[in-house]
């Protein structure tokens, strides 16, 4: 017999306070515990007679997966179990509102799609970092929560479709159908892959894509053969229905939206970086689409022989599972020692060259000084700013690297070590390299910027010194 | 949770995930093959993440050079609780298995295993259950549907016959080397190749099928040894893949004059 959830029934150790809202596929309470102080919410999925069985076995999936997930991008699990044949899950009530409540007003300014997209990318890059794919990315799963600081971030909901590259996938098993949310799902998932991380930034592509505009890109279809529409026909590029809409966003909607995956972006922490760099994306000739073309994209796509193998597709993503990473080079252009700066070069050289996909961003830091923050923003602070643009681009020159996997950034600050710290953790960056600097009266003085950033930073850093062999001597 | 204790509650509670349990986590280990090294390694292993009882899921002897002291052990360790199932090498070694039941490289082995046994020592093993059932769980070392006919569960169709021969929702067997996981909600069941070191929730909507791998003679080209530990509080199962000194092992059995084959297997993990 199902159970009728009602105020004061127990669950567990648990007890329902309130109801929150009734959706599709489950009910969510507000619950209590004697010894839990963060609040708490149950999610009581419809178990009734003549429930789809796939819904059942979508909240087992959820049971399985969320243990396992932790971090800031996620609600914390708290505990499942059975009552009578109900199935529950309590986990942390995280407060804020999802991108649904957005919908009404879209389309949204084209800068308020790229920053709530890039807070949808790092959290999506939070989750494929624990194995995860979502497979169930749209505007009612992406929850905007602000901190008691005031900054906002995604937090992800419902994990009833997603897959863990290390638990057994009970959905993949049991149904042959795909199993998605029509207007955002993307081709490789119509046919039934689910472990390629890039599905989530096609679906995150069709949510920025709504946002932007007012419109899905691929309407709501409802037939097999409506959702294969989108293997053959391209969108109609945001900028012919919002024209406000800048080249640098038209292009990153419209990469998330390739039908091979291996055209979109690698990771979605690289889809993160230029959402949150609009001036340095390299724009393609999908920045410059302006009508429904989509019919001579097909043709184009039928001559260059390109097809969806969803087998092949299943077999690359299983080989494959390093992720390219983003690298930071932090550059002191005021050091000059021109033994470390060769070094440097060599190292990063190194990891570009043998890392397919990886990109490069070369940082370096202008000293602000502590007091009078305002004359930074004179003609001399820009023209500084600028020099040692120019400074950086040359530095990375030698490394030849291709206009899309580099980009240049001087960043402003009192603290050189904070900086780079920030800037990493900010971009998802996965590998800062640096070089050590010389002892010189300066670090005795100031302490070593590189111990901090190997210290502090939340990657991989790597610290380059220049080989001075048959000399251990200061120079 | 046994059904007397749920009956008189309102409100039965399953497969609570909450806090870890560690007094229901039991530690899975299989295949032993008289492996001293093996055993102790996965023993440690399994002690450090928490478990406080051991199922041994047959074959203690076979292969290795220390049947006498693995049999001793795990006769030790069922003395103060731990579960111990009979597999086909501990048959052979008491003879209660035709010869020509054994490769003929096992067999050549067997001989000397029981020479190793003490009296006692062997009739622990004559002793020993082909399966044995606690709570929603059956532990056997071969399959449920003939435990001592010795067919092998090493694919999904032979998963889902073990499954249909029990009412229990868990099965923990041994026999395949290869550590793997096999669900079923029907007649159907699929297999999964677990990943060492990662927690997994078992669903209480489905019926699972459990092979840790070979504690003492791993065979998937990978030397270290493998076992597992369950957790009945949370309904929660992790394998484990735990190094050892697999070469100190080998040079035992060289020694002991048992073929040269069974000591190269353990280095190179086949």
């Amino acid at each position: 017999m199902p159970l009728h959830p009602r105020p004061g029934l127990s669950i567990g150790e648990f007890t329902l306070v309130e109801p929150l809202r009734a959706g599709g596929m489950a009910t969510l309470w507000r619950v209590s515990h004697p010894r839990q102080a963060f609040p708490l919410l149950a999610k009581l999925p419809h178990v009734g007679y003549g429930e789809d069985v796939s819904r059942i076995v979508s909240f087992e999936v959820e049971r399985m997966l969320m243990p396992s997930l932790s971090g800031p991008h996620v609600p914390r699990f708290v505990a499942s179990g059975e009552v009578d044949d109900q199935p529950w899950i309590v986990m942390e009530f995280v407060s804020g509102e999802t991108l649904l409540s957005l919908l009404d007003a879209s389309p949204l300014p084209p800068e308020r799609v790229a920053a709530l997209g890039a807070l949808a990318a790092l959290a999506l890059d939070d989750l494929h970092r624990q194995h995860v794919v979502h497979l169930d990315v749209k505007p009612g799963n992406l929850l905007v929560h602000a901190d008691a600081q005031g900054r906002e971030r995604i937090v992800l909901l419902d994990f009833g479709l997603s897959h863990h590259a290390h638990l057994p996938d009970l959905l993949a098993e049991q149904f042959r159908v795909p199993m998605g949310t029509a207007p955002y799902i993307a081709p490789e998932q119509v046919l039934g892959v689910r472990n390629d991380p890039r599905s989530d930034l096609f679906a995150l592509g069709a949510t920025l894509y709504y946002l932007a505009t007012g419109e899905t890109p691929f309407g709501a279809p409802t037939s097999d053969s409506g959702l294969k529409r989108r293997f053959y026909r391209a969108p109609v590029p945001p900028r012919a229905l919002q024209p406000g809409i800048p080249r640098w966003l038209q292009e990153i909607i419209l990469r998330c939206l390739e039908v091979d995956p291996d055209a979109r972006y690698p990771t979605a922490a690289q889809l993160a970086f230029d959402l949150q760099h609009p001036e340095q994306v390299a724009l393609t000739e999908r920045a410059e689409r302006t009508r429904d073309d989509g019919a001579f994209d097909a043709v184009k796509r039928w001559l260059r022989g390109f097809r969806l193998d969803a087998e092949e597709l299943r077999a690359k993503r299983a080989r494959d599972e390093a992720r390219p990473p983003l690298i930071v080079v932090a550059v002191d252009l005021k050091q000059g020692d021109g033994a470390l700066d060769a070094a440097l070069l060599d190292v990063v050289r190194r990891i570009v060259e043998t890392t397919a996909h990886a990109r490069l961003a070369c940082v370096t830091v202008l000293r602000t000084p502590r007091i009078g923050m305002e004359t930074n923003i004179d003609a001399e602070g820009r023209n500084r700013h600028v020099k040692r643009l120019v400074a950086l681009r040359h530095w990375a020159r030698p490394l030849a690297l291709p206009e899309h996997r580099v980009t240049y950034h001087v960043l402003e600050s009192t603290d050189v070590a904070q900086a780079i710290i920030d800037y990493a953790r900010n971009n998802a960056i996965d590998h800062i390299v640096m070089g050590a600097r010389g002892v010189t009266g300066v670090r005795r003085l100031l302490g070593s910027v590189s111990a901090r950033v190997v210290a502090e930073a939340n990657c991989t850093t790597t610290v380059v010194r220049a080989a001075r062999h048959g000399s251990d001597q200061e120079p | 949770m046994p059904a007397g204790r749920s009956a008189d509650l309102a409100l039965s509670c399953r497969h609570v995930h909450c806090e870890p349990a560690f007094e229901m986590r039991i530690g899975l280990l299989a295949d032993l093959h008289a492996n001293r090294e093996a055993t102790e390694a996965c023993v440690e292993a399994l002690r450090d993440a928490g478990c406080a009882r051991h199922v041994f899921l047959g074959d203690l002897v076979g292969y290795g050079a220390d049947p006498a002291w693995v049999v001793e052990f795990v006769r030790g360790e069922v003395e103060s609780g731990a579960v111990a199932v009979l597999g086909n090498h501990d048959a052979a070694a008491i003879g209660r298995l035709g010869a020509s039941a054994m490769h003929a490289r096992a067999e050549a082995a067997i001989a000397w295993t029981s020479r190793q046994l003490d009296d006692d020592q062997r009739a622990f093993l004559a002793s020993l259950p082909l399966d044995v059932r606690e709570d929603d769980r059956l532990y056997v070392h071969a399959n449920a549907w003939a435990p001592g006919d010795w067919a092998y569960v090493g694919t999904p169709l032979a998963a889902a016959r073990s499954l249909a021969a029990t009412d229990a929702r868990l099965t923990f067997c041994g026999h395949v080397h290869e550590p793997a996981l096999y669900h079923a909600q029907n007649a159907t069941a699929h297999h999964f190749e677990p990943r060492a070191g990662m927690p997994i929730p078992l669903s209480g909507t489905r019926r699972w099928l459990a092979i840790p791998g070979s504690c003492g003679q791993p065979r998937d080209r990978n030397p270290a040894a493998a076992c597992a530990w369950f957790d009945a509080g949370t309904s929660t199962l992790a394998f484990l893949r735990v190094p050892y000194d697999h070469e100190r092992a080998a040079a035992k059995i060289r020694a002991a004059g048992l073929p040269p084959a069974f000591a190269d297997r353990l280095l190179a993990g086949t």
